[in-house]
């Protein structure tokens, strides 16, 4: 193509040249010829950057690729590209405008109908939104005019891409991803033959070894600042003997104060509202109680102590159906057997809940008799 | 006058000329505007997932500035009057200041909620594009482990995102993921020190997780994504079946112009569907829930539809503790941890399982379509059945 320009723009100074010496009647007529042929490169140049750039559909009439190669092209099963070029050639995109049946004259001015209307929905949309935004409108109205706006300026480009510019389908040889085993080897030599240069390469090797692991270790130890697993704040039974059961408002609870049926969520006196802590009083029919036999005494006056911290995931115990004295955490449905320590008695979890034993005191007040039987909340490796 | 056309317009001083005069881009800038990028509109898919992640950096700068990821304990006195004289976490009021304070705060903060799900559904929809059309093959096996790896991350940082609110729902959350954690064999104590700080969700486990969402997972998300696109361009799309599509050609339109275009479009597009759902459609509304409470129960109490095949597994795995001598794997260590990380496995060996059984060690530029390999497909409708069956016992 440069080349072919430069034939062109050579010419007239050729000519030039070769005219000097003549008269003055050839002189004009030579001048005119090369006027002529000044326009007409100009024109074919014009035309040939109009044919690779976007010309508009109608007015591609693109001769440098013929329909018939075009479908010799496509009717071919493996086209041949000659040497792979890492870049594509553009001349073998297929025109689809070009095929039999399209309109691209009807559709780019449909295109252009439709991308001006987006573009006005963009425009009023805009101001929509920066009135909404300046005036406190409700959130409803900013995103609703956002999307709008937003939406319009989407379909102009996309009508502008598919409509109102000329549908190509390209078509490229892939450059093998394998490189031809000489370019592997030169490569490879210049990695052996550089490190050849590096002496003594055994000692820097294991001085690379030695302080990459140093250096990981010294970052690792880093994390230790974000502190260590405590177990035995994993394991801890959290109640200790004698202190007194606090509802989350910092009350004690007396033995009396618990309608059967009824829960009550209490804290230990140090620690009321701690997560860990919290506890469920359930009160029930004495006389329904199965409870093993060491915690005879463990539920005075009826009322049952459990961790409100689910074994399963740690959910809170947060519900209690009283008909059939079950215990039931929200996350994922586990049931737990208040008659029966706690069981769980349907559902995913694996452990009963730990039960606290409660005594009262002279003033009928309750208090705890121990830790709870277990650690509470979902099980670890190395649970006690 | 006879010489004015001969001299042509040289160089014209242009941005871009400017540039090329000094980094000599025109024949790197050639090739990327000739590429060529197959016509499908399933190859949209991972594009829809990239301008959703592009969405979420924008939004979430936004809400950055008003965050505030400390667990610190106020007493609000806000906009929201339902919740007046409540003690909240500092990070719980700051979500509440922006939803109701800020102006266009709640629409951006819903625009990021949503983004994040488009996100996660694109990677979703994208992944099984990929698989039931056999695109993983070599030379793309390494693409398919870098998208997988980007899943788990977006899917962490989905639930890190969302539990950093504070509100009484993420806290539901917390706890599950803690006690998931916790369940790991051996070193679960030591995993939940180092992500939760504390034996249970505590102060110092939304500056933790804030740090994470915001700086870490998405460093490492965006660095992903450019090893997605760089391997893309690389090796080219594949191609559906069709005339002219074989191992040696790359069919489609190119980067310039058309291509750009209808991207560009397709940006603004999904955009605007965030924009939509972020204005229309009420997502996490945290007011309603209120403050995280430990002794609070929230009935029904959900994660974000993404993780819900997990928790459904959570509710369907029958209770049993395994004791090895006087250490003890939980029960929610099955459905919880070792369950996704079989799903995640199978995914990850994929592309070398197949290659395992069919010994087909070629180069494939081709796709594949579900009918042409109908045992491929049967066993990955059976795994996404056997993967999604928990899902529903999640939503009832």
């Amino acid at each position: 193509m440069t080349e072919n320009k430069k034939l062109n723009q050579d010419a007239p100074t050729e000519q030039g040249g070769v005219n000097r010496s003549a008269g003055p009647g050839a002189r004009i007529a030579a001048s005119a010829f090369m006027m002529v042929e000044v326009v007409v490169s100009i024109a074919r140049s014009l035309r040939k950057t109009r044919r690779q750039s976007l010309a508009p559909s109608g007015t591609d009439t693109t001769p440098a690729t013929p329909p018939q190669q075009t479908v010799e092209a496509a009717s071919a099963p493996q086209p041949n590209f000659g040497a792979v070029d890492p870049i594509p050639p553009r001349t073998l995109d297929h025109n689809l405008d070009a095929d039999p049946g399209m309109n691209p004259e009807r559709r780019e001015f449909l295109g252009l109908v439709f991308a001006t209307l987006a573009a006005f929905v963009t425009l009023v949309d805009c101001i929509w939104f920066l009135i909404a935004y300046w005036s406190h409108a409700a959130n409803q109205i900013l995103g609703g005019s956002l999307a709008l706006a937003l939406g319009g300026l989407g379909a102009i480009l996309v009508i502008w891409g598919r409509m109102l510019t000329v549908q190509r389908e390209a078509i490229a040889p892939r450059e093998p991803l394998l490189p031809p085993t000489s370019e592997r080897k030169a490569a490879e030599d210049a990695l052996t033959l550089g490190a050849h240069d590096i002496r003594r390469r055994c000692f820097l090797r294991w001085i690379g070894y030695s302080f990459a692991g140093l250096f990981a270790a010294m970052a690792a130890s880093l994390l230790r600042s974000l502190g260590l697993p405590s177990y035995s704040a994993l394991n801890s039974h959290i109640w200790k003997r004698g202190q007194r059961l606090m509802t989350a408002e910092g009350k004690p609870v007396s033995v009396d104060s618990l309608q059967p049926g009824n829960t009550l969520t209490v804290f230990p006196e140090d620690s009321i509202g701690d997560e860990r802590s919290q506890t469920v009083l359930v009160r029930v029919d004495q006389a329904l109680l199965e409870l093993p036999k060491e915690r005879q005494n463990w539920a005075p006056n009826g009322i049952l102590a459990y961790s409100r911290v689910c074994t399963h995931a740690g959910c809170t115990v947060g519900l209690y159906e009283k008909t059939h004295y079950l215990l039931l955490c929200p996350c994922h449905q586990s049931t737990f057997d208040v008659l029966r320590a706690a069981r769980p008695s349907s559902g995913p979890a694996a452990r009963a809940l730990p039960q606290l034993p409660i005594y009262a005191d002279s003033d009928g007040t309750l208090r705890a008799g121990g830790g709870f039987s277990e650690p509470p909340g979902p099980g670890f490796w190395g649970m006690a | 006058m006879s010489s004015a056309p001969a001299t042509a317009p040289a160089s014209a001083p242009t941005p871009a000329r400017w540039l090329d005069s000094r980094l000599r881009l025109a024949k790197a800038v050639r090739s990327a505007l000739n590429h060529i990028f197959p016509d499908h509109w399933s190859f949209m898919l991972g594009e829809i997932a990239l301008y959703a992640f592009i969405i979420l950096v924008i939004t979430g700068t936004f809400l950055a500035l008003f965050f505030n990821g400390s667990a610190d304990k106020v007493v609000y006195h806000g906009a929201y009057r339902a919740l007046d004289g409540t003690r909240m976490s500092a990070a719980y009021q700051s979500v509440l200041h922006l939803s109701f304070e800020v102006r266009a705060g709640l629409l951006v903060r819903q625009m990021h909620h949503w983004a994040a799900d488009v996100f996660i559904g694109a990677i979703i929809a994208h992944l099984l594009r990929i698989f039931f059309t056999a695109a993983y093959r070599r030379p793309r096996e390494m693409n398919w482990l870098v998208g997988i790896t980007l899943l788990v991350l977006v899917l962490a940082n989905g639930f890190f995102g969302y539990s950093i609110c504070a509100d009484l729902l993420s806290g539901a959350g917390l706890r599950v993921g803690y006690a998931i954690l916790l369940s790991v064999p051996v070193i679960g104590p030591w995993l939940v020190q180092l992500l939760f700080g504390g034996t249970v969700p505590v102060d110092a486990t939304i500056p933790r997780l804030y740090a994470l969402h915001i700086f870490l997972v998405p460093a490492l998300i965006s660095l992903l994504i450019a090893v997605h696109l760089f391997i893309i361009w690389r090796q080219y799309h594949t191609n559906y079946p069709g005339p002219m599509r074989t191992n040696l050609t790359i069919v489609g339109s190119r980067v310039w112009p058309s291509y750009t275009l209808k991207s560009l479009g397709l940006f603004f597009f999904v955009f605007a569907l965030v924009a939509a759902l972020g204005g229309l459609v009420q997502i996490d509304p945290v007011w309603i829930y209120g403050p995280d409470n430990p002794a609070a129960v929230l009935p029904g109490a959900q994660p974000d539809w993404y993780l819900g095949w997990v928790e459904g597994a959570m509710r369907l795995f029958p209770g049993f503790n395994v004791h090895l001598g006087r250490w003890l794997i939980p029960e929610v260590f099955f459905p919880g941890m070792l369950f996704p990380a079989l799903v995640f496995s199978v995914l990850y060996l994929y592309p070398f399982l197949d290659t395992l059984i069919s010994h087909d060690h070629g180069e494939h530029h081709v796709l594949r379509l579900p009918w042409q390999q109908p045992f491929h497909t049967a066993l990955g409708c059976a795994l996404l059945a056997f993967m999604s069956s928990p899902w529903p016992a999640d939503r009832l």
